[in-house]
């Protein structure tokens, strides 16, 4: 049980400076959770994500509800006996409606605790639960962060999962997302830095602020670790849709490290969430095990980075699967498997000498040029990142910093011929250059200068100001 | 005529300011609103559409090239109205009940309305009977509703079950969207149409207003 109290922080330097040292499994500050588990601490394992059918959810469904994760978590777990899986976590990622009612999260956290447990103690099961409320502070326009109904229900919800059983809690936070979103729409490279650089990372540390507290009062509930998934995640999946450019998300993706960062320093302690594929600079810059997904979470969404995704992790995760029927059983078993036999993959290369990062070059070498998105998540362009981030000072001139780091990993990888650009991308990563070289000088200075483009789309007090 | 070309490079080029100037320098020497949409503003729409399914525009050009044409439209509009001249057809659009992710939803807003469509945002989390009295007060010819959670899209025969019940059903079509969502899905609700991506949905929403008339 960790019962101690939980230091704030700032980071000054990286927790693994050795490119090296940047493997899969290991993490200079292990995380022991839940019933018997050590994450970080040598070897990887499954986190196990799961949803459900379309169907309604209503009282009157409700039972039809419990029924489905009843069976859900008795499906994943018997087959990760089977196959002897050293441990497994699962991830219970509220819906909505289940955050709305913060009591229907908590029972359904409390029912996925009681299979864990009963595979703990007839099994040996090493296993750790993560739940993930909903951030549905973004119920109003503008959305108001520190107040109102969603964020009562929200933290009601967080109070609730914690003395239910949740082993780790996450959240998918969402402050600043309401600029983001216009900003990236538009490619206003200025508005998408205030949005990562200034709202987010203060929204994160109020949040996390937060959970942190509520953490401290349930011993065993430790707080992991957050996501950008709103911000740059949705930059990748447009991308992919041809309808951002590649290299606009990979740079998004560099600077959202800085407001998940900021998890950390209120007091996070990892796992980061799965969806944060900006994960491994965390984990270099905090020495705290990740959580990432990549091709097993192929049932979720595309990613370039089936592969690469892997070579830093410390959970290894599907992202998000429904519960529908297959030929081999239903599907969260089913991926339950595949990620079973990924992480037995990994752990026996690392169980030889030089394995792991023999492993980890060639799940690397596999993707890390064939995308923008790829090429800034290697272990080396990961190092980079995250020495341009605790170079500089405040949330907003490190967001600058890790944009600039980004941009001449992939200007080094067009001119070395490794990556291949089509003209258009190569005027945006032209024009993102230049932006970033004209930034003001300090935060107060930009909000001004945004003001009329943003002043009406966020509530000022949300964020401190 | 000069003019005339220049705001096709105004909106061709996403230049809001200048599309807004040359509009007004136009209007000043008498040229008729029609004439500048007809020549100028639809054949930039239509190659910036153009460019936009060659993939030599992102979301951002497009989007852009449509508050170029906005803001040339804020200029001719009142006159069109004093002149009686027929506005272009008007969408409701808006996530379901339940549902926050309105992303998509706001690419397919802004590619509609750049495409001179008249749109009414009703933004996310969108009651059924919300949708119903927007359909009676706002008069549209086309409803868009999107759905990212596998649990918010029975919301969208909610709202088509609350259309028909409302007796305003056959007055609009209904098209639908989201990342679960599949035309099947689509034949199954009673809805209009489906479209995989934003682009196609402007294309749907031309197709079946050809339809109607």
């Amino acid at each position: 049980m960790i019962t101690t109290k939980r230091a704030k922080r700032k980071y000054s330097s990286l927790a693994i400076p050795n490119v090296d040292q940047l493997l899969y499994g290991v993490c200079p500050h292990p995380l022991e959770s839940g019933l018997g588990l050590t994450i970080g601490g040598g070897s990887v394992f499954a986190e196990v994500n799961f949803t459900l059918p379309p169907m309604n959810m209503t009282t009157e469904t409700w039972p039809e509800v419990v029924a489905h994760y009843e069976q859900m978590a008795e499906q994943i777990l018997r087959r990760a006996s089977a196959l002897a899986v050293p441990g497994i976590v699962l991830e219970f990622e509220l819906l909505p409606p289940m955050t709305e009612r913060p009591e229907w999260g908590a029972e359904l956290t409390s029912l996925l605790k009681r299979h864990l447990r009963t595979y703990h103690d007839k099994h040996h099961l090493s296993c750790a639960l993560r739940v993930t409320p909903t951030d549905i502070r973004d119920q109003l326009k503008p959305p108001f962060m520190r107040s109102g109904e969603p964020w009562t229900r929200l933290k009601r919800s967080l109070e609730l999962c914690a003395g239910a059983g949740a082993d780790i809690l996450s959240i998918e936070s969402i402050g600043g997302k309401e600029v983001h979103d216009q900003a990236l729409m538009y490619g206003d490279f200025q508005g998408i830095v205030f949005a990562l650089g200034v709202l987010a990372p203060r929204d994160v540390s109020w949040l996390w602020g937060e959970i942190d507290e509520i953490c401290d009062r349930y011993p065993g509930v430790v707080p992991g670790g957050d996501s950008a998934c709103g911000f740059a995640n949705t930059a990748m999946q447009l991308a992919h849709q041809k309808m951002l450019p590649e290299v606009l998300a990979a740079v998004v993706r560099a600077m959202s490290a800085v407001r998940s960062l900021a998890a950390f320093e209120q007091g996070a302690v990892g796992p980061s969430k799965d969806c944060a594929y900006e994960g491994p600079v965390m984990k270099a810059i905090t020495g705290y095990p990740i959580s990432m997904e990549g091709k097993s979470a192929s049932c979720a969404h595309f990613s370039p980075l089936g592969n690469i995704a892997a070579a830093m992790c410390d959970l290894w995760s599907n992202e998000s699967v429904q519960n529908v029927r297959l030929l081999s059983g239903n599907a969260p078993e089913v991926f339950t498997e595949l990620l079973a036999y990924d992480c037995r993959l990994m752990n026996t290369a690392a169980a030889s000498e030089g394995g792991a990062l023999q492993m980890r070059n060639w799940m690397t070498a596999s993707d890390e040029w064939l995308s923008p998105q790829a090429a800034v998540l290697s272990p080396a362009a990961t190092i980079k990142i995250a020495q341009a981030i605790v170079g500089a000072e405040t949330p907003y001139h490190r967001t600058i910093a890790a944009g600039r780091a980004a941009v001449e990993i992939l200007k080094g990888g067009i001119a070395q011929d490794k990556l291949r650009l089509s003209r258009k991308e190569q005027q945006w990563l032209t024009r993102i250059d230049v932006a970033l070289a004209d930034f003001p000088q300090d935060e107060a200075t930009l909000m001004w200068d945004l003001e009329p483009q943003y002043g009406n789309l966020y509530d000022k007090a949300s964020y401190g100001f | 005529m000069a003019q005339l070309k220049e705001l096709y490079e105004a909106i061709l080029n996403g230049d809001a300011k200048k599309a807004h100037a040359v509009t007004q320098a136009a209007i000043a020497t008498g040229m008729e609103p029609m004439l500048l949409i007809a020549e100028s503003m639809v054949p930039a729409m239509d190659e910036v559409g153009r460019l936009f399914e060659e993939e030599e525009y992102f979301v951002p050009e497009l989007l852009l090239a449509g508050r170029a044409m906005r803001s040339a439209m804020e200029l001719l509009r009142p006159l069109m109205v004093a002149s009686g001249e027929k506005l272009s057809a008007k969408v409701v659009i808006g996530t379901v009940k339940g549902d926050l992710h309105d992303i998509g939803k706001n690419i397919v807003a802004s590619m509609l309305e750049g495409s001179g469509f008249d749109v009414i945002d009703l933004g996310t989390d969108v009651a059924p009977e919300k949708f119903v009295a927007a359909v009676n007060e706002q008069e549209p010819q086309v409803v868009c509703m999107s759905a990212l959670l596998t649990v918010t899209m029975p919301a969208m025969k909610t709202t088509i079950d609350a259309l028909k019940a409302a007796g305003v059903r056959t007055r609009v079509k209904v098209l639908i969207g989201g990342a679960p969502v599949t035309m099947q899905y689509a034949r199954e609700i009673g809805a209009d149409g489906y479209s995989e991506n934003a682009s196609a949905a402007v294309g749907l929403v031309r197709s079946l207003l050809a339809e109607r008339k």
